[in-house]
């Protein structure tokens, strides 16, 4: 993303609390309209920097630009950001329409103006049989909407979302991610949404940054951070992986080779700029790129093994495996269940071949 | 849920303790005979005494006016106190402010009421202020007292409170004393109505801190009854806690069924 | 709310108001009291030596401290107080722990209401409260009259003006502090905690002492220092229930101020009296500490 374009700048911020650093010296840019989520588990920095953003914490260093203005020691009731708290933070002394117009009233707008941004906002987050409860009246989901309809109605550049979904049940919040994006493709307000889920960050965003440690370890596509993660922590954060530590033996045109201890077969991959030979790498396949097959596979390109079924889980629509390898090594390895069928694939402590391409294969430059 | 039996008795036993007593005063305030532990036969003529009584009516007007006064005052100064434990976490002398804040639970009323009476004799001397000794003086040992219950009523209101919903707030335009009246106010207030009327119960309740700080011809409702109970058993102050007793539990009972209607 | 550079001067408004307030009324005071401790009693108004005299000189003594040390009564006073109120306390634990478990493991619509009856009578005048065991506990009182009318005794028994009268009154009074902060930790425990211990093994008295004790305790302790601190500095129970000699320190302080008007004794008495209580007063705001934290 160039610096033109960036709706959102950060620039060097740090948190420090203390001895503490919650939020260390981070660079980052934000286009306008983006989805954008950051990642990270407990204790990352990702609520910290979310609070800079609205002005509840006042950054160590750094600065932080919103559509060209400098906001970084604007008081949180004079930015154009508003936020969706993890709690929802709906007032309980008010019923849906007030806290809904809250804001407006607070800007002292005139009360026909309001009552209509009201009406349209409810409408939008389909609460109108709702509308004059009181908070303990309603329930979770409807109290997030709530929360989204009043952090919106004031038309903010951009809206904050600190784990919009984590307080609802699966199902409902499989439909309200669906929503979630449906307004704000509709709006085209900027979102920046802070979550410990990674399903939610891959299904929501157009881009997100994992964090850890108050840092970025990655900042990419969703695709880019599920198939081509450059760390380790970022790997393993995003869906499941099968890492195996080795030393890169060779160096091709195209291809690379590398040889790990713990793999009684030496893995090629597709070649890297900047892999020399040598190199302590780190590789890595998701379960899903391999593939159980009770022949050996006959193509000469695939990183072919034998092995032994060790465990096998039934999930429905697809099965687990934990294949265990001569020397002991287990690969956990996933298949869609394509077939209708009460049969078992295969069986404990059968004999089967585990496999991949070359280009499945994903080499992390060893380090973190 | 089931009970030992073991369980069941103390508990009888428990209640047979703390309400035998107040039965007893409010059986006897019926009683004719002067001799207050004869029975001389029913009648209600120690509550007409009572209400002929000016000393008495005059005293209940003092202690009246001083535990409005003191409960609003303590109130004030409680909710702010409170607020400032909470949500200031840093500024000169915090440690000074909450042992001080807290101290006055704990303290015996001998020691309170003896420290501040000491205190008006010396400002007294120096200022020439308070000239008198009575409503005035009599508030404000009740106000120091009092404020440290409400701060503690507050503050545990404050802790149990969502620290977002006043974020939530800025975040839509308000600035920070906006949200004190649009917020945090509306929501500590029934711990602010709790506060004031522990403040004004404890204030009622005093006879200790008063005696020390009131001067003479100022005699609040407890300084009179101890006055008049250090002799004995007399008939028409069993009338006057009878009276009480009535208030207090209708007073208690109303508020006990208002909660459990409106969980319902 | 640590917000960016918002404007502090009502923040200082609000911390200075009763900041002075506790300044002026509540610790001034103790400094007043220190001060006239060690000064020696004249008969003027007001009624001590003032702190430098009319040279100008520092004038203190520590004579009134000597004396309260020495004096053998002041000793016996103090011994007896503590142990009064350490007496009531554990009677207040015995009765109390029991009731306070009974309505924490109530149905929850008879524990509203069981509860509401142990705070009643906090609402009710301590004073007429403690009037109504005088018509009780009398010669001619109603105990007396029934154990006589029973025929288990035909003297009365003297009751009234005995430190039995004194007990009665304490753990009467201060029933309630003892049984509140005791529900309160016994009513949060996860009643689940008790069955699992028993699942494992534990009979119904060994999962009580290893389980419900221990989660208890904080209420144990909070309750005991709320009987302890203000049962050692009562007056009106020794004075109303008591005998003439039932020396109990919050009397002879009252006594000594208001009947003797030695000023500096009844204030060194005071300093004694706060200097025996620092010690569970710091442990009770700690424990209460403790607690607000793990909430």
């Amino acid at each position: 993303m160039n610096d033109e374009s960036s709706f959102i700048r950060i620039r060097g911020v740090s948190k420090h609390f203390g001895d503490f650093v919650a939020v260390d010296d981070v660079d980052l840019d934000i286009g306008k309209g983006e989805l954008f989520s950051i990642l990270g588990g407990s204790g990352c920095g990702k609520t910290t920097l979310l609070r800079m953003l609205a002005g509840f914490e006042t950054p160590t260093n750094g600065s932080i630009e919103i559509d060209g203005t400098d906001i970084t020691a604007v008081p949180p009731y004079e930015r154009p950001v508003n936020m969706m708290f993890q709690s929802y933070a709906v007032f309980p002394h008010m019923d849906v329409e007030k806290n809904v117009g809250y804001g407006l009233r607070k800007d002292g707008l005139d009360k026909g103006e309001i009552d209509s941004r009201v009406d349209d906002v409810i409408r939008l987050v389909q609460l109108e049989p709702f509308r004059s409860r009181k908070p303990d009246q309603l329930s979770g989901g409807q109290r997030q909407r709530v929360a989204l309809a009043r952090a919106l109605i004031k038309r903010p550049k951009v809206l904050l979302l600190d784990e919009p979904l984590a307080a609802l049940d699966k199902k409902l919040r499989e439909h309200t991610q669906f929503e979630l994006m449906n307004i704000q493709d509709e709006l085209g307000i900027t979102f920046v949404v802070v979550t410990h889920d990674q399903e939610e960050a891959m299904t929501l965003s157009t881009r997100i940054a994992v964090m850890e440690k108050g840092r970025f370890l990655q900042v990419g596509t969703p695709k880019e951070i599920y198939e081509y993660p450059k760390s380790r922590f970022v790997a393993d954060f995003v869906g499941t992986i099968n890492t195996f530590e080795g030393t890169v033996s060779e160096v091709g045109a195209e291809s690379i080779t590398v040889t790990c201890e713990e793999l009684p077969v030496p893995v090629t991959a597709l070649r890297n700029e900047d892999i020399s030979t040598g190199q302590k790498v780190c590789i890595a396949v998701r379960p899903e790129k391999i593939f159980i097959s009770r022949e050996q596979p006959d193509d000469d390109e695939s990183i072919a093994m034998p092995a032994v079924v060790d465990d096998l889980g039934y999930l429905g629509n697809r099965s687990l495996y934990r294949i265990r390898l001569a020397n002991g090594q287990i690969v956990q390895v996933s298949r869609q269940n394509r077939r209708r069928s009460a049969r078992r694939f295969v069986e404990w402590e059968d004999a089967v071949w585990v496999s991949w391409r070359p280009r499945s294969t994903v080499v992390i430059a060893s380090g973190d | 849920m089931k009970q030992s039996r073991l369980i069941l008795t103390v508990l009888a036993f428990g209640y047979a303790f703390l309400y035998i007593p107040l039965f007893s005063v409010v059986f006897y305030s019926f009683n004719d005979s002067k001799l207050a532990t004869v029975w001389g036969g029913f009648s209600t003529r120690w509550y007409g005494e009572l209400f002929r009584n000016e000393q008495i009516l005059d005293a209940a007007l003092l202690s009246l006016q001083v535990a409005a006064t003191s409960a609003t005052l303590a109130t004030i100064l409680g909710t702010m106190a409170g607020l400032i434990l909470v949500r200031f976490s840093r500024f000169r002398g915090r440690t000074l402010f909450s042992g001080m804040i807290t101290s006055p639970l704990v303290m015996p009323e001998v020691i309170t009421g003896l420290s501040l009476l000491l205190l008006f004799v010396s400002l007294q001397q120096a200022i020439g202020w308070p000239g008198q000794r009575g409503f005035t003086t009599i508030t404000i040992a009740h106000t120091t007292f009092a404020m440290a219950y409400v701060a503690v009523v507050v503050r545990s209101r404050l802790l149990a409170m969502d620290e977002s919903l006043e974020e939530a707030a800025m975040d839509l335009g308000c600035g920070p004393l906006r949200v004190l009246f649009d917020i945090t106010l509306p929501l500590i207030a029934p711990a602010m109505l709790a506060g004031w009327l522990l403040a004004f119960t404890l204030s009622l309740d005093d006879l200790v801190i008063a005696s020390f700080v009131s001067g003479p011809g100022a005699s609040t409702l407890p300084m009179y009854i101890f006055s008049k109970v250090k002799l004995g058993v007399t008939p028409d102050i069993n009338a006057l806690a009878s009276i009480l007793i009535l208030i207090v539990t209708i007073g208690l009972l109303a508020a006990w069924f208002a909660m459990r209607n409106r969980r319902t | 709310m640590s917000a960016a550079r918002e404007p502090v001067t009502w923040k200082r408004i609000t911390v200075a108001i009763p900041y002075l307030w506790l300044l002026v009324f509540f610790l001034l005071p103790f400094a007043i009291i220190l001060k006239i401790s060690l000064a020696d009693p004249i008969i003027a108004r007001p009624p001590f030596t003032p702190l430098f005299d009319d040279q100008g000189q520092l004038s203190v003594t520590f004579d009134n401290f000597l004396f309260l040390l020495t004096d053998k009564l002041y000793a016996y006073t103090y011994l007896k107080s503590v142990f009064m109120a350490f007496a009531a306390t554990v009677l207040c634990l015995l009765l109390g722990f029991p009731m306070a478990y009974g309505i924490a493991r109530s149905s929850s619509s008879m524990r509203s209401l069981l509860l509401l009856l142990i705070v009643l009578p906090f609402w009710i005048s301590f004073l007429l409260r403690v009037y109504a065991w005088m018509g009780l506990l009398n010669n001619y009182g109603v105990i007396n009259n029934t154990l006589m009318f029973l025929g288990v005794t035909d003297q009365p028994i003297q009751i009234m003006y005995t430190d039995l009268a004194i007990f009665i009154g304490l753990t009467y009074s201060y029933l309630p502090f003892m049984i509140l902060p005791l529900y309160a930790s016994l009513e949060r425990m996860d009643l689940d905690l008790v069955e699992a211990a028993q699942d494992l093994g534990a009979s119904r008295t060994q999962a009580f002492w290893d389980i419900t004790w221990p989660l208890a305790r904080p209420g144990v302790i909070a309750g005991c220092l709320l009987v302890f601190i203000p049962a050692m500095g009562e007056y009106v129970i020794p004075y109303l229930l008591g005998g003439p000699e039932s020396l109990l320190i919050g009397r002879v302080l009252f006594d000594e101020f208001f009947v003797n008007r030695d000023w500096p004794l009844a204030s060194s008495v005071a300093i004694v009296l706060l200097l025996l209580l620092v010690v569970p007063i710091v442990f009770m705001q700690r424990n209460d500490a403790r607690q607000a934290e793990a909430e």
